[in-house]
């Protein structure tokens, strides 16, 4: 086997023109079946209101044509190296050394940065809309990656948890203490934060009883529904959560007391400052990194403990767990509801950032997307799901700013209406290209004399 | 004389309308080694299942007796608690390593309940309180001890389902030997073993027992690992046990040699008739 691969590498065969040929009119036929009914007729209307079919067969056109080049440069890119495996990939030494205290280095520094760079006004959008959205994005792919890279178990509805924590804040922010302990107003944040990561945790729990038994795809579709469920109840019971209007004017966090605001007593006026809204946006950035290092830090303890060796193992294989005595009912709790609390956590912060939210923050696609970033990243290692999430949130925040397409495209082009289509391609190309996400070495949790990568193609990915 | 570390009472297991194992009872002796052998089909790994807590027997009672005169019935036990509290292990026929993780993981896991209580089920361990570390070392230092008995030590860093069948094989054994066992159980340890492996497995069976002390019940088809190495051999045939003794005698018994070798149908009703079955 070997020898035949080093001999195919060695004589590269001669690029099969004809095959190419076939194999790329075939492509194109199918890509002309596809497109006539959805490139070729569009429905419009017209001045009197009338739907009229509009014919597009120029588009049809080009997309055979596009279509038929394509395949014969994917198949010229291909040529001879169809058996090649691929080798793990592994960050030379000096680099997997001293990125992550660089990248650590440069988020920190980067609100000033960006300040630097800006000015006040001007910088908010790149601290909030970039910086917080993309870290509160990586908070939860490293929740969910302790349910879904480490234990093994597909959880398509870790957006329950995201929501059980905004509305744990939201509701006892705005009901439970002001009725109850008003002076504690401008603690709201600091004192629910905790609170909403364990009512995460405990739904979590409450989540994870029924589920025990399920594998594969039965988990994931359970989940799903769980997911639906608690978008249901807080869309259908008003009186509690205020249905589609959701709850608004959700006290913001105060700097341990200090109100972000423009009083006599406000973080301004206090430190000599002048008003500005940069530094509560400056300071909900440093909240939601301490928020984010803290889940990564206790994700690679909890990864060097037994409990999270035993998440691996029951990856690894259900049956052999039971048979080394480890209680693979607890096991799976405890990565349910760890898990689940820090979606709590994230939730909690994503409630005070916003100020007002709605059961429309915890559709479907929320969940799909954190997945994407934990499948993406590559199953269970952090710093792949750091990298997939700026690729994905941050990429389709960028497609706002990429303002000269609109000059290649017409003033009416909107990049971001294209965001699904480049989601699809991404994962397309992905499965492709690197089907074990990013990052597709596992470390070892523990080094006898030498560190080695795992290959990704022995870690299995779990069964459910 | 005391108690025998396991004895099976008229152990009965049916799936459906298949009797796999009909009114099985034998002992396995403390300090000893047990096969249970048989032709495919024979219910052997079933009765491992029963012993092991995978499948809860039909009927019957499986004691395991401590040294100590602690007595717990087996089929009462959830699985996991088997390993964790009568301190039964066992290997499988289809060998089940984490393959993803290193060897040294692999031993690692094994010691997950002791380990667990010295992270101060995780909660210390997090706030990196307690003597968690000084734990996990002796932990490892345990796991180095046995890739030594094994030979496997320069291995311990690289992932178990990239080593040798065989080496898997002996691994398999030492993950099960790090749970502390009073009884190993092992399901075909020999098969796929070349003949210096299998001597291997031989010499590494007999220190388990004589230098661990743990009880061994094995089931296994090589008649040379079975009868070299075994102190008592147990046989069954479609269910039902049909010989009991030391490996001299089992190797001379008519009715096993008939079920192994097959006879015609009379003859085998005459031997069941000799023997009184």
């Amino acid at each position: 086997m070997a020898a035949r691969q080093d001999a195919s590498a060695a004589d590269r065969p001669a690029f099969d023109l004809a095959a190419a040929v076939k194999d790329a009119g075939f492509a194109a036929l199918v890509m002309l079946g596809l497109s006539v009914p959805i490139l070729a007729l569009r429905s419009d209307q017209n001045m009197s209101n009338q739907l009229v079919l509009a014919q597009r067969w120029d588009s049809v056109v080009l997309a055979c044509v596009l279509v038929f080049f394509g395949r014969i440069a994917v198949a010229w890119l291909r040529r001879g190296k169809a058996a090649a495996p691929s080798k793990p990939f592994v960050l030379p030494p000096v680099l997997a050394r001293t990125g992550p205290p660089a990248a650590l280095a440069f988020v920190v520094a980067y609100p000033l940065l960006m300040l630097a760079l800006n000015g006040p006004l001007g910088s908010i959008k790149w601290i909030d809309n970039f910086g917080i959205q993309i870290l509160i994005y990586i908070m939860l792919g490293w929740g969910l990656n302790i349910v879904v890279g480490l234990a093994g178990l597909l959880d398509l509805g870790y957006v329950a948890f995201y929501a059980v924590g905004a509305y744990s804040y939201a509701l006892i922010a705005t009901q439970v203490i002001p009725a109850t302990y008003p002076d504690l107003g401008l603690w709201a944040f600091w004192i629910c934060l905790p609170i909403s990561g364990i009512l995460a945790g405990l739904w979590g729990i409450i989540l994870g009883f029924p589920v025990l038994r399920l594998r594969g795809d039965y988990l994931a579709i359970v989940t799903l529904a769980f997911g639906e469920i608690i978008r249901l109840v807080l869309i259908n019971w008003v009186e509690f959560s205020g249905g589609y209007a959701g709850i608004s004017s959700i006290p913001r966090p105060s700097f341990f007391g200090i109100p972000f605001n423009a009083s006599d007593i406000g973080f301004a006026a206090v430190f000599g400052l002048e008003f500005s809204p940069i530094y509560r946006t400056i300071f909900l950035f440093y909240v939601i990194l301490i928020l984010a290092l803290l889940t990564a830090a206790i994700s690679v303890r909890l990864r060097r403990l037994p409990v999270g060796r035993a998440w691996e193992a029951l990856r690894e294989d259900e049956i052999a767990c039971r048979s080394l005595g480890i209680n693979t009912t607890n096991t799976k709790l405890t990565a349910f509801a760890i898990g689940a609390m820090f979606g709590g956590f994230a939730g909690c912060f994503f409630a005070a950032r916003q100020g007002f939210i709605s059961p429309e923050s915890f559709v479907f696609l929320e969940s799909a997307q954190i997945l994407a970033i934990v499948v993406l990243g590559g199953m269970g290692s952090l710093a792949g799901v750091v990298i997939a999430a700026i690729l994905l949130v941050g990429g389709i925040e960028i497609l706002r700013e990429l303002d000269f397409l609109k000059q290649v495209f017409g003033p009416d082009f909107d990049a971001t209406q294209y965001r699904m289509l480049i989601f699809g391609l991404a994962m397309v190309l992905m499965m492709l290209w690197k089907p074990r996400g990013l990052i597709s070495t596992r470390e070892p949790s523990i080094v006898h004399r030498e560190r080695k990568a795992i290959s990704g193609s022995l870690v299995k990915e779990g069964h459910g | 004389m005391t108690a025998p570390l396991l004895s099976l009472h008229h152990l009965s297991m049916r799936f459906g309308g298949l009797l796999a194992v009909n009114d099985v009872s034998f002992d396995v002796r403390r300090g000893e080694i047990t096969a249970l052998i048989g032709p495919n089909g024979a219910g052997k790994t079933t009765v491992f299942n029963c012993i092991t807590g995978f499948y809860k027997p039909t009927e019957g009672m499986i004691a395991l007796t401590h040294e100590d005169g602690t007595r717990f019935l087996l089929e009462r036990l959830p699985d996991y608690r088997i390993n964790e509290k009568a301190r039964v292990a066992r290997t499988f026929q289809n060998i089940r390593l984490f393959q993803g993780m290193t060897v040294l993981e692999n031993l690692l896991v094994a010691q997950h309940n002791p380990l667990m209580a010295a992270s101060g089920w995780t909660v210390l361990g997090v706030l990196g309180i307690g003597g968690y570390r000084r734990r996990e070392q002796e932990a490892v230092d345990k796991a180095v001890a046995w890739l030594e008995r094994i030979g496997l030590v320069d291995r311990a860093d690289d992932p178990a389902g990239d080593l040798p069948y065989g080496d898997q094989r002996r691994l398999e054994i030492a993950r099960a030997m790090c749970t502390d066992p009073v009884l190993l159980c092992l399901d075909e340890p020999a098969a796929g073993l070349n003949p210096r492996e299998s001597l291997e497995l031989n010499a590494l069976l007999r220190s388990v027992r004589d230098r661990d002390g743990t009880s061994v019940l094995l089931i296994e088809h090589d008649m040379s690992v079975v009868m070299e190495i075994s102190d008592h051999v147990v046989v069954l045939d479609y269910g039902i046990k049909i010989a009991d003794g030391a490996p001299d005698e089992i190797r001379n018994d008519p009715k096993v040699i008939a079920a192994y070798l097959g006879v015609e149908d009379e003859e085998v009703a005459a031997v069941e008739a000799e023997v009184g079955a």
